[in-house]
């Protein structure tokens, strides 16, 4: 006997994903799944959009990694809350692993949550942990061609962080050709161009980071 | 990828059907996947066997439809299967493609005796 089941079989990643949205959506928070490659300068970009918001943003950071807790160290140095998530060998966070790390955090002292994924251009894009924006980072040394190699990941983000584009001079990334292979794959997404190093180009993410705080607090 | 976890995903989707419908063992497991998803047919099987052992999925066999990549010029309309690094329209040479498939990751169907 055949039975239809027509079931996706990452749903019961996707119910506790909406489940955490609804949880940071009465608490009103923001919350940013940041993913990237190793190295690629995750952890500097929310350690430097801290040092610009924190006087006005109350932020809090989910810290995941294979192992150690190094970048949750460099992020607590900050005086900002954070939940350190090692996934033991996991490739990816999930919904799961995010509800456990929600329940360490005080939801009623954060407007802007970051949760920062493993590094890894594959996997996480296809787990969702229910967060309201999804952005990927490239940064300039790793070349432009990686949105036709790990495509899953840019058509799925709603933003794309170039980093480390003090490094320009020095490379051969095609600015142009990257964003033209980006737009081409996702033409809504928002790009940014910065450097988490020295400050250049921060002011367009830190509005855009503010603008969808705002927004979110007028819709509940 | 992370074939194990997704491995007892679809055991458990598919013991949980097979025990709704009072079933008394699953010979097969009919899944769709599309391209893009990255996941190993040989590994995901690997893992089942490992997995199903002491439950009534033992023995089942995995099937797998793949579903290959298919994106549609968002200028001409044209749709096309994309070759390697090149997602141009071969028609309007313009790059704006929207993905219509390969995105697939779904337990299609089970068969149970």
């Amino acid at each position: 006997m055949k039975i239809k089941v027509l079931q996706n079989i990452l749903d019961a990643n996707t119910q506790m994903a909406q489940k955490n949205q609804r949880l940071l959506d009465n608490h009103r928070i923001l919350a940013l799944n940041i993913m990237a490659s190793p190295g690629a300068g995750k952890t500097s970009l929310i350690l430097k959009t801290i040092a610009r918001l924190k006087d006005k943003t109350r932020i809090a950071v989910i810290e995941g990694d294979i192992a150690s807790t190094i970048d949750a160290d460099r992020i607590s140095d900050q005086g900002v809350a954070v939940v350190q998530i090692n996934t033991g060998g996991g490739c990816h966070l999930d919904a799961n692993m995010v509800e456990n790390a929600l329940n360490n955090l005080k939801l009623n002292e954060i407007d802007l949550l970051f949760i920062e994924n493993v590094g890894n251009l594959v996997c996480p894009a296809a787990f969702r942990l229910g967060e309201h924006k999804r952005v990927v980072l490239l940064s300039v040394p790793e070349g432009d061609d990686k949105p036709i190699k790990y495509p899953m990941m840019f058509t799925e983000s709603e933003a794309v962080v170039i980093n480390k584009i003090d490094l320009m001079p020095l490379l051969d990334f095609d600015l142009d050709a990257f964003k033209r292979k980006v737009i081409g794959l996702n033409p809504d997404v928002e790009i940014f161009q910065l450097s988490a190093k020295t400050g250049q180009g921060l002011d367009p993410w830190l509005s855009w980071l503010e603008a969808e705080l705002k927004s979110l607090r007028a819709q509940t | 990828m992370h074939e194990l976890g997704v491995t007892q995903e679809v055991l458990d989707i598919a013991l949980n059907k097979a025990r709704e419908a009072q079933a008394s063992r699953i010979t097969k497991i009919n899944l769709v996947i599309g391209e893009m998803s990255g996941i190993v047919d040989d590994s995901v099987q690997f893992y089942f066997d490992f997995l199903s052992q002491d439950s009534i999925a033992r023995d089942a066999r995995l099937s797998f439809r793949r579903v290959p990549m298919q994106v549609r010029c968002r200028r001409c309309g044209f749709s096309f299967s994309p070759e390697k690094l090149d997602w141009s329209c071969p028609k309007c040479k313009e790059w704006d493609a929207e993905v219509t498939a390969g995105k697939e990751f779904y337990i299609d169907s089970i068969e149970v005796d």
